[in-house]
């Protein structure tokens, strides 16, 4: 397996960012780490994961769409996409990388998203392979092994090295351009890390959870559960789990006035929102519970009728860290398992 | 790169219509003329003044009109009043078609037919009737139940009088909330008109209009021995982008602006109370 040793990675970067951007997790203070534009110098984060999931390099938060010039009664539209340029994003997560082919899943299904598969088309995804999981965890769940991460190309760390696995076209094409600075490596100590990783998965406090009471045929079990009274009591609907969420793929169109032309963006949205789904003749979620309920019952139940059963999570654990009230999904499946 | 459904076309508006006193329909064409696309009956399109809002409006106007598009737009929140503003020679954005239309070519095909509107709610079947009317030997008995809260807030009302009600081969019955000064129709709400009416139960029904009057319209029907597997409606959520990505306008895993806006009512119950 082609490597390169932990102390020269930097060598790695500087050669990728010469020829296309990459972009990296760095810490912004400890433990918080995001993703930025590599510079010549900059350390990769040791951190887990992004506090903010990687989907912004697909669907970012904000994107402009379109502008109009409207001049009396004239209006023109302005095209203003633009071919996007190649960028590699390195050190990406097994759930992360799931995401995308969540998020496809949405926005490549006719008609395609140009916005969107411009983008995709155009980025080449390194993920980097778990070895100390955190106990908010729950991946394996939805059936990804974080030991061995979707992507372009895998890269796993058995502490002093880094051995890489091209598994799409692009992917090869990547490890080719960098093969100069690779070298053939044993990677014997790979699997007894790797080995390692997944007996401590395995014992991750939330690894038991179960998915059988859920799936797209599960509307009426769940729909008019009791219980979502309880679940949602305290939602105070900031959104914040939407927002850190890597499948959440709610948008909002705005237009805004430059006062020398207008703008069309595409923002994120959150179903946990009280003016989501508001009309002018009223709005059919009116109390946060419906929102609430909305929000759970798209990823467990709606995504999976509409995807062949899959899930619209991917157990990053984001949310169960972020959200201001301590509510989360695993929280919701379990007080709605059917035992 | 290829198009995108969310980057709009052009459309110039060629004629205004004042309806009723908050309902206006809107003509538009294309800037070279002709139609800026086709549709079926039924099906929806995104129209915005840019810099205010865009939203999903059904075409008023069947497929059969081949010179031009129409909407008929209640006043009601933002963008309605600003399009309310317009004159005659104002562009606006337009896409679409979008989403799923009455299956006049399929399952409405040869069969006596139905439509039950309440105010604004003509706005679609009004597609769909004059689609039938151009195509008439394809169908079978064709009534007409329309009501609204006043005479005046009859939308259309010259197009049913002139045309319509002119028509020997349709049967068309209108009626008004309250009584009023000039008008010798019936008086009564829609849902009682239609079970006083009591139409053959081998009738196909479209039916469309306020939540409420939907509700007691197919209580009524039920109750004179018709199926929800009989009844077809139309529905209206909050939509940003029209082709179910933007994730608003869902009853249950199903989009009303891709897999909707036309639903049977054993469709509906498969979904869940949320709309």
């Amino acid at each position: 397996m082609l490597k390169i040793a932990a102390s020269r990675l930097n060598e790695l970067f500087d050669a990728i960012a010469e020829k296309q951007t990459l972009y990296i997790p760095v810490d912004r203070e400890p433990n918080t780490a995001e993703y930025k534009k590599y510079e010549s110098g900059m350390t990769m984060s040791s951190a887990l994961n992004t506090v903010r999931s990687a989907k912004d390099f697909f669907f970012p938060q904000t994107e402009n769409l379109a502008e109009f010039k409207v001049e009396g009664k004239s209006i023109e539209v302005k095209d203003i996409r633009q071919e996007n340029e190649d960028f590699v994003v390195f050190g990406v997560r097994a759930c992360d990388a799931r995401s995308f082919s969540i998020l496809d899943k949405v926005f490549l299904s006719e008609p395609v998203d140009s916005f969107y598969k411009n983008r995709r088309d155009h980025g080449t995804i390194v993920t980097m392979a778990c070895t100390k999981p955190a106990e908010t965890c729950f991946c394996t769940v939805f059936g990804i092994d974080p030991t061995v991460p979707e992507g372009d190309v895998s890269v796993f760390s058995d502490g002093e090295n880094y051995f890489f696995l091209d598994r799409t076209e692009k992917g090869t094409e990547f490890v080719k351009s960098v093969e100069n600075f690779l070298e053939e490596g044993d990677a014997a100590k790979l699997a007894q890390v790797q080995e390692q990783a997944r007996s401590v998965i395995k014992k991750l406090p939330l690894a038991g959870l179960s998915t059988d009471s859920f799936g797209g045929d599960k509307l009426n079990e769940h729909f008019n559960s009791e219980k979502w009274a309880e679940l949602s009591e305290a939602c105070i609907g900031c959104g914040t789990c939407t927002f850190v969420c890597p499948t959440c793929q709610c948008y909002d169109i705005r237009d805004f006035d430059t006062g020398h032309g207008i703008k069309r963006f595409r923002c994120w949205d959150s179903c946990m929102y009280s003016d989501f789904t508001k009309m002018a003749h009223g709005n059919p979620r009116t109390s946060q519970l419906e929102r609430f309920r909305q929000r759970f019952m798209h990823k467990l139940v709606y995504f999976p009728a509409n995807n062949d059963g899959e899930f619209g999570c991917v157990g990053c654990g984001r949310c169960l860290a972020k959200c201001p009230i301590s509510m989360n999904i695993v929280k919701v499946m379990k007080a709605l398992e059917v035992k | 790169m290829n198009n995108d459904t969310l980057i709009p076309l052009i459309g110039v508006v060629t004629d205004i219509r004042q309806d009723t006193p908050d309902v206006k329909t809107f003509r538009v064409n294309a800037l070279e003329g002709g139609k800026v696309f086709e549709h079926m009956p039924g099906q929806c399109a995104m129209l915005s003044i840019p810099g205010v809002g865009e939203g999903m409006f059904s075409i008023t106007s069947s497929p059969t009109n081949k010179e031009f598009m129409e909407f008929s737009i209640k006043k009601c929140g933002c963008l309605t009043s600003w399009l309310h503003a317009m004159d005659v020679g104002q562009q606006i954005t337009i896409r679409g078609p979008y989403g799923n239309y009455f299956p006049v070519e399929t399952e409405l095909k040869g069969k006596d037919l139905l439509f039950v509107a309440g105010g604004i709610g003509l706005a679609p079947l009004r597609s769909v009737i004059n689609y039938v009317r151009d195509n008439r030997a394809n169908y079978g008995d064709v009534q007409i139940v329309y009501g609204s809260r006043s005479k005046d807030d009859l939308v259309d009302y010259k197009e049913i009088i002139d045309e319509w009600s002119a028509d020997p081969n349709i049967q068309v019955n209108l009626t008004i909330d309250n009584p009023q000064e000039g008008w010798d129709g019936h008086v009564g709400f829609v849902p009682n008109y239609v079970k006083e009416l009591n139409p053959s139960t081998n009738k196909t029904v479209l039916v469309c209009g306020p939540p409420i009057m939907i509700k007691f319209t197919l209580a009524g029907l039920k109750e004179l021995g018709f199926t929800e597997t009989q009844v077809y409606t139309t529905m209206e959520l909050r939509m940003k982008c029209g082709v179910g990505k933007c994730g608003r306008c869902n009853i249950g895993h199903k989009y009303v602006c891709k897999d909707g806006p036309v639903f049977r009512f054993d469709q509906l119950d498969e979904l869940p109370d949320e709309y």
